[in-house]
């Protein structure tokens, strides 16, 4: 027991116990290990990738050569954007009015606007199909106007998660701030501004992560709502798959990986780690 | 204190209810320009929603408040010439301290030039020079409170209310920002009002208190005046710690009057009441105004006190209860009668204390100008 014993395990000290760090090891395998299996075999150098065959980039060409690919990837990212933004705005003003003000309904209003997070998504796409066939909604648009609907069922689903972590965090804002500043002579503009928005930043963040992922890997809701050609990148790699799991699909998958954790790590250094973990 | 007493706030039969909770009831007052102002009171008495309604962050349901003569309804509290101190000092956390202390100034429209010397200024005026750069979360709770003073003073407002500034400070920090305010309020000449529910807080800072009770003024008087001069039995009990009895109107003639307190006896007093014979008053006697005698000396005091020439008041009890204080030791006297009496006695020797001990029988005088009478 060398490795444990030059001081006594604490009692609260359980990262120094054995099973403590077997059991995290145990959860980080059950978690991670798919994602590296796949990126693993990103590398592989066979068509039918079940077994390794050898090392190859190729693969990874051959992903960022496929056009139909990469418009998917530069569709879902667009999309991502324009419904993160939207979602940003319409989330953060939602949670500002049901904390900010009293009005008829507000239960209600404050009941169904989650309504969108727990309604299955397989409802919600179909529902998105038949609105959208109802309104007549164009189909023949040209980029990036085509994405329109996408966009919108992305906002639906995306938004009521910014409203849920701005209206958290809004609830330890302290209301004599708000008053400090109108008295110092700020306008309600003014306030929102310098007051508000500061301290609900680190939940914006989060927010906007939130609704960017998911917006980036939705396949239901986008698959009942994308035409001919408007495929996003998960409905393109179900496509994909479809036909055969080729490495293929794989370099894809590790690029969108890579891309996430990276967009991840920028918003935490952005914000400071502990002030997004503050917000939950 | 200013001779030429000008209002610079007035507040003229304002009344404010929270649906069926009437939280100030028809209050009018003036507060003069200069004045160190301090409204006293119990919590929920009403005396923060006063404070609210100058601010701005209220509106009276009732009556009006003037500040330097021009009336305030209709105006929004960012465009009144009045600054105010939170009690939780609301300091903006995502700023820098010369950024809170500027923020006023940038809203303002000031010049970049002079909002950095009004901010150095106003940082030196806290003893906070050198700390500008500081975020708040760096800082302690006084300092913070500093912050937020600065950056109310460097508006230069004709006046500044204070909510409970003391409350979150520590005893030994509290007692050092009572006179530091002081200090500072007579250096800058701005009218401060503050709120409080701590009298020590009020007397040691105030040249006015207004004493506020269940949304009414219940005397406005300096410090001495309420402490010596309470007019009713909620201020005499409020501020202080005082013994009250109740009693009867006996005699009263123009240099002398007494009151018979059941259970204490008859209590003497050497100035007139003007109360009408045999009306119900209460006596309000400070616990310190009372001398306690050692035992074995009470027979020289009676008879020297029925010597004096104002009367005499004179008890004898046996001592139920001792808290040794430090610089002072309570008692609990216990009458005859079986009435209690609280008398103070300060510990001018180190030995003091060894004088009495429980079940003591001990004898008590006052003088004839120390009681007050009540008539409500």
């Amino acid at each position: 027991m060398a490795l444990f014993a030059r001081t006594p395990v604490a009692p609260l000290e359980y990262s120094r116990t054995l099973w403590m760090r077997l059991w995290v090891g145990a959860v980080m395998v059950f978690l991670y290990a798919p994602l590296v299996v796949l990126m693993i075999f990103s590398f592989n150098d066979s068509k039918r990738n079940v077994v390794w065959r050898g090392f190859t980039t190729k693969y990874y060409e051959k992903a960022l050569g496929n056009d139909q690919l990469v418009e998917a990837l530069i569709n879902s990212l667009t999309i991502a954007a324009l419904a993160t933004l939207a979602s940003l705005v319409l989330g953060t003003l939602a949670a500002v009015m049901l904390w900010r003000f009293r009005f008829p309904w507000k239960g209600a209003i404050d009941g169904t606007i989650s309504l969108p997070i727990i309604v299955p998504e397989i409802c919600l796409g179909v529902a998105f199909l038949m609105f959208f066939a109802a309104v007549g909604w164009p189909t023949d648009l040209v980029w990036p106007f085509n994405l329109g609907a996408i966009t919108i069922a992305h906002i639906t689903f995306c938004f009521p998660f910014v409203t849920m972590v701005v209206r958290s965090r809004l609830a330890s804002f302290n209301r004599e701030q708000e008053e400090a500043a109108k008295d110092l002579g700020a306008s309600e503009g003014q306030v929102f501004r310098d007051v508000l928005i500061p301290h609900i930043k680190p939940a914006l963040v989060a927010g906007a992560l939130l609704s960017f992922t998911l917006s980036l890997d939705d396949f239901v809701i986008t698959y009942f709502t994308s035409g001919p050609d408007t495929i996003t990148f998960p409905v393109k790699v179900y496509s994909m798959v479809r036909f055969s799991v080729t490495p293929e699909v794989n370099a894809a998958s590790t690029l969108l990986i890579i891309l996430t954790v990276i967009l991840t790590f920028v918003a935490l250094k952005a914000q400071g780690v502990k002030a997004i973990a503050e917000t939950h | 204190m200013t001779e030429t007493a000008k209002p610079i706030i007035q507040i003229q039969n304002v009344s404010k209810r929270f649906g069926k909770v009437t939280a100030v009831d028809n209050v009018s007052l003036d507060i003069n320009a200069g004045e160190f102002f301090v409204l006293l009171g119990p919590s929920g008495c009403g005396k923060t929603t006063l404070l609210r309604m100058i601010a701005g962050f209220e509106l009276p349901t009732e009556g009006r408040i003037l500040i330097d003569g021009q009336d305030m309804a209709g105006i929004p509290p960012n465009k009144r010439p009045v600054n105010m101190v939170f009690q939780s000092y609301a300091v903006f956390p995502h700023m820098s301290v010369a950024d809170n202390v500027a923020y006023g100034l940038k809203i303002a429209g000031v010049k970049g030039g002079e909002i950095k010397d009004r901010v150095a200024e106003a940082l030196d005026l806290v003893k906070l020079g050198g700390f500008g750069e500081r975020m708040p979360d760096q800082m302690s709770g006084g300092q913070r409170q500093r912050v937020a003073l600065a950056r109310s003073l460097v508006m230069r407002p004709k006046v500044l209310l204070l909510d409970e500034p003391l409350s979150a400070l520590d005893a030994k920090l509290r007692a050092q920002m009572q006179f530091e305010l002081s200090e500072l309020q007579e250096k800058v000449g701005i009218t401060f009002v503050t709120v409080t529910h701590d009298q020590d807080e009020a007397l040691s800072m105030a040249c006015r208190i207004g004493v506020i009770n269940k949304g009414e003024v219940a005397q406005l008087a300096t410090p001495s005046d309420l402490y010596e001069y309470p007019s009713n039995r909620f201020v005499a009990d409020f501020v202080g710690s005082v013994n009250i009895f109740e009693g009867k109107l006996t005699l009263d003639e123009p240099d002398k009057a007494a009151v018979d307190c059941p259970g204490v006896g008859k209590i003497y007093l050497n100035h007139g009441v003007t109360g009408p014979h045999g009306a119900d008053v209460w006596i309000a006697l400070r616990p310190e105004k009372i001398y306690l005698h050692v035992p074995g000396e009470g027979k020289a005091v009676k008879a020297a006190a029925q010597d004096a020439p104002d009367g005499y008041n004179f008890a004898r009890g046996k001592i139920k209860g001792m808290s040794y204080l430090g610089d002072i030791t309570l008692f609990e006297i216990e009458l005859e009668s079986g009435a209690r009496i609280r008398v103070s006695r300060p510990n001018l020797s180190r030995h003091d204390q060894e004088d009495f001990t429980w079940d003591d029988k001990v004898s008590m005088h006052w003088r004839a100008d120390s009681p007050v009478v009540l008539l409500g």
